[in-house]
């Protein structure tokens, strides 16, 4: 059946609200209290408990890890410095995203890689012949995702040295009140924060440290619904809903390249190790421009407003981020789609991550989006921006 | 196509199996007057349920449903007529080691299940899935299509020709030959490809055997893998499962359906033969004696009891015959039906779960499997054999009195030809065999057994009558599928004789309550009759 997971005993006695998500064959907490409020301000203003075990994870060992890694993911691996951390996409043949993580070098031949969906097939697939091993340590490695402007505090005071000097997108191997982890100061959040990776056996320990120690700075377990909130503001994708994996499309239009989420800045074309997988077509596709663009919308309030008016109505915004896909349009005609939006609780804008049609996709244009008012379809002003929508400095600094 | 009046009926159909109503429920719906005559006290042929233990319901030959057409399901509005198709969707194979393994209705939960065994079938599990999908989309026209001829120079054949080959040129590179693979390969070959769990492969094998007279590693059973596949995408929704009251209700629907349009049913009315008048069929004759005329005949039996018992030999082309004769019909099935005075106790998952109400498959390698083949190969009845199981009552509580149960279970291979010959002994060794090899799994069932049933092709062919007990009126081979079913160039549900067609499972697209037959059939006689 569904299963917890190894913090089920802590989040399952917290969860008030009995509101729980599926993910990857794991339940976990959609928000603890009867709304999600509270849990996503912690996020942006204390510090939230996000359960993230989920993940899948996979220990990358041996001599030929790093060529390995660099034939697979798009990123430069031979440039990865021992303790750093890579998020980024990986490929098929036809470079069409399969899934997007982190990868984290905890050894001169160590590697951890996270990932949205099983992909040891994959990873074996690409292994022949190579010096290495991979072994997938999801279910023995529970995650915990520390977030917030208190959370190096938190996690500073419980630790054994690493953590407070620990730079954006570094990992680490430490204990925290005698608990063996490593610590990586990344996130889905865009925010300051960390997660932290334990052996299963110990996760339920490390919670009610962290919970002990989180106290007076008002720590609080999120959600994945404030979570939501929190990466839509930062501009981060989610698999599935932002795209199709393309191991999972049925049809080819439905397969994204990391250009066209939004990822260009992971695809190394150049890499030492020459080709990866997918390059070739990546090449072509850099040298002829990509058909979609993956962008902001800012939604105008002004314009929804004036829709809402029409019917008797202030504006009516959904509480919780959404997840479906939204037409989007330029002069009458559908330009592309959106995929994820939200109220920004912190920016106070109408928000969402949309698929655009690369001659719309200029930062500032006006499209206007498909809102439904009264059970009726109409469609509001909204503007192309760049993401991250949110990006404050304590995220890096 | 005669216009002459005078006839009893527009047309007659023989057989009241499934096909042939759904034969005469199209029929009736052009506004044709339409005979059904049925040997049995009862409709459904292979596809019936019946009370032979008091209080105890069981579909006597076929159990489950998954490739009935939905545009049948539709257009002869059956569930208006009481179909109601339950879910079952999970499928558990004990092993011998106290082990098992499940594929449950989740798509997570499976995954979990599978991964238990091998985390790299875990992830192919869902790559198969895919292009299964794709190859089952693509060859889901051909289900629903008369069979172009492809040594004719008509246009119709033609077009019907230059239609497929585009369509298969649409599947890209790389679907197509998986696509010839699965033509050519057998279910073995085709699954090491894939997979490496043992007990994964020979359940999914298994499909690929079931109705023929080969084994797993016989080349050409791969192909029978993607039928698994086609009720997903079929439109009808959910359309996999058993049809409430047994697979005798969807009979049953189809018998309404046709009564609502106005077709007459006659039961208890065997044909013993078809009058034929200057190269036409022009009505039958009774066992009774009695005679009727028809302007039209269509046979839903098998293609050997239509053309070589219902027609004499003089009346049809020598290289027909010849080619009726060759056709392969070796029964290689049996079925046992049993009464329980309590659910099967299974050691691998003790106690009463949902795994009972699913399928349980008793295919823990594909060496069992083929060794089971191997007795069948030599004229023997497999000692232990292939078994595919439901317990009905635990999906339709109405199959069995309260608090007791019915078990169907679908055992290979019996073969038809066996050694020595079938008769009551060996009937009850092979029903002895079967619950045997299950008691292993489940100890506790011999002593729960309040009656039982056993089926071999012998009974099969005596008491439904189907020749030499196939399940599917003749094998689902390669060299005997689409227009080559049953015989070249006859394949479009016409015969040698005029006014006489074939509609049973021995013409395209082949065994199984599908229905397609039928209906093909039916549209073919309509579009001579406007000639
Ligand atoms: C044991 C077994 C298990 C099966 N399991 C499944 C399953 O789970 N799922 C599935 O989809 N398919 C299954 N099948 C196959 C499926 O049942 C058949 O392919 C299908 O029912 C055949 O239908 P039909 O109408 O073509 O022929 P039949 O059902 O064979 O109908 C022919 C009819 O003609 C009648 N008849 C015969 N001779 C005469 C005569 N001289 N005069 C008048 N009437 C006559 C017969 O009594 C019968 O009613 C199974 C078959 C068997 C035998």
């Amino acid at each position: 059946m569904l299963r917890g997971t190894p913090f089920h005993s802590r989040t399952g006695a917290l969860c008030q609200s009995q509101n729980w998500r599926r993910w990857a064959g794991y339940v976990v907490a959609g928000s603890y209290e009867l709304t999600h409020d509270r849990e996503y301000y912690a996020i942006r203003s204390s510090a939230a408990l996000i359960d993230v075990s989920p993940l899948h994870k996979y220990m990358i060992r041996g001599p030929d890890a790093v060529r390995f890694l660099d034939r697979v993911v798009t990123r430069d691996v031979s440039r990865c410095a021992l303790g750093q951390v890579l998020y980024t996409p990986w490929c098929d043949e036809t470079g069409k995203v399969i899934d997007d993580g982190t990868l984290a070098r905890l050894g001169e031949e160590t590697f951890r890689l996270t990932a949205a969906e099983p992909n040891l097939r994959w990873l074996h697939d690409n292994a022949a012949g190579l010096r290495m091993t991979i072994e997938d340590v999801s279910d023995s490695t529970a995650a915990l995702a520390i977030q917030g402007p208190a959370s190096r505090e938190i996690l500073s005071g419980v630790s054994d040295a690493g953590v407070d000097g620990l730079r954006f997108f570094r990992v680490t191997s430490t204990n925290v009140r005698g608990i063996p982890v490593t610590i990586s100061r990344t996130g889905y959040t865009g925010d300051l924060g960390y997660e932290i990776w334990v052996d299963s056996e110990r996760a339920e320990a490390l919670w009610d440290a962290l919970m002990e120690a989180g106290g007076p700075y008002g720590i609080t377990p999120a959600g994945i619904l404030a979570l939501d909130v929190a990466r839509i503001e930062a501009g981060l994708i989610l698999i599935d809903v932002d795209y199709v994996p393309a191991h999972r499309a049925l049809i080819e239009s439905r397969k994204s390249s990391p250009f066209e989420l939004g990822l260009g800045w992971t695809v190394k074309l150049n890499k030492g190790a020459g080709n990866f997988v997918g390059s070739k077509a990546l090449e072509q596709e850099k040298r002829r421009g990509s058909e979609w663009q993956f962008r902001g919308l800012e939604i105008d309030w002004q314009s929804l407003e004036k829709l809402y008016g029409e019917v008797g109505l202030p504006p009516q915004l959904p509480t919780v981020a959404w997840r479906t896909s939204v037409p989007v349009y330029a002069n009458g005609k559908q330009v592309g789609y959106a995929t994820s939006g939200c109220w920004s609780p912190i920016l106070k804008k109408y928000i969402a991550l949309a698929h655009l049609q690369s001659g719309h996709a200029e930062p500032g244009t006006k499209l206007q989006i498909e809102v439904t008012v009264e059970h009726h379809r109409k469609r509001a002003a909204a503007t192309v921006t760049e993401t991250p929508f949110f990006d404050p400095e304590r995220k890096r600094a | 196509m005669s216009k002459e009046g005078g006839a009893d009926y527009d047309a007659i159909v023989i057989g009241g199996g499934h096909n042939g109503l759904v034969n005469a429920a199209y029929l009736a719906r052009a506004g044709k007057r339409v005979l059904v005559l049925e040997r049995r006290h009862l409709v459904g042929g292979a596809t019936v349920t019946e009370e032979i233990y008091p209080g105890f319901k069981y579909s006597v030959c076929s159990y489950v449903v998954s490739l009935l057409r939905p545009e049948i399901i539709r257009e002869l509005d059956l569930p208006s007529h009481g179909l109601e198709i339950l879910p079952l969707n999970s499928t558990v194979t004990p092993l011998p080691n106290g082990d098992y393994l499940a594929r449950w209705a989740d798509h997570d939960h499976t995954r979990r299940e599978l991964y238990r065994h091998s985390a790299r079938d875990a992830e192919a599990y869902d790559d198969y899935g895919k292009l299964m999908y794709h190859l089952a989309f693509a060859v889901k026209p051909i289900m629903a299509m008369v069979p172009p001829d492809p040594t004719s120079l008509s246009p119709k054949d033609l077009r019907g020709l230059l239609k497929l080959g585009r369509h298969f040129r649409s599947l890209g590179e790389e679907r197509f030959h998986a696509l010839f693979k699965l033509m050519t390969m057998s279910a073995s070959d085709f699954l090491d490809e894939w997979f490496e769990t043992e007990p994964l492969k020979a359940t999914m094998s298994a499909s690929g055997i079931i109705g023929t007279f080969l084994g797993p590693r016989s080349p050409g059973t791969a192909y029978v893998l993607l039928h698994h596949y086609m009720g997903e995408i079929d439109g009808a929704f959910r359309a996999w499962g058993f049809a409430r009251g047994g697979t005798g209700a969807i009979a049953e629907a189809i018998a309404g359906a046709a009564r609502r349009f106005g077709a007459e049913i006659r039961t208890e009315a065997g044909v013993a033969r078809v009058t034929v008048k200057n190269g036409r069929a022009t009505g039958v004759v009774l066992e009774s004696g009695d005679e009727i005329s028809a302007r039209v005949v269509v046979s839903g039996l098998d293609p050997k009891r239509t053309f070589l018992k219902l027609i004499e030999a003089d009346q049809l082309p020598t290289d027909f015959v010849d080619s009726i004769r060759r056709f392969k019909i070796r029964g290689s099935s049996g079925k046992v039906n049993l009464s329980l005075s309590e659910l099967p106790n299974f050691t691998c998952l003790p106690g009463e779960g949902p795994h009972l109400r699913g399928a349980i498959s008793i295919s823990p390698s594909v060496d069992y499997l083929e060794r089971a083949y191997d007795d069948a190969k030599y004229g023997d009845f497999s000692r232990r054999p292939y078994m595919d199981i439901i317990i009905p009552s635990m999906i339709d509580p109405g199959m069995a009195p309260p608090g007791k149960h019915v078990m169907s279970i679908f055992v290979q291979y019996a073969p038809s030809d066996l050694k020595g010959g079938w008769d009551e002994t060996r009937r009850e060794a092979f029903g002895d065999a079967v619950i045997d090899t299950l008691a292993q799994y489940a100890p506790n069932l011999p002593g729960a057994i309040l009656h039982r049933q056993v089926l071999t092709p012998w009974d099969m062919e005596r008491d439904i009558g189907l020749t030499q007990g196939n399940i599917f009126h003749g094998e689902l081979s390669l060299h005997q599928l689409f227009f080559l079913r049953p015989a070249p160039s006859w394949a479009d549900y016409r015969t040698p004789l005029e006014n006489f067609y074939q509609c049973g499972s021995g013409t395209h697209p082949g065994g199984g309550i599908s229905g397609a037959s039928g209906r093909l059939a039916a549209l073919t006689v309509l579009q001579d009759w406007k000639r």
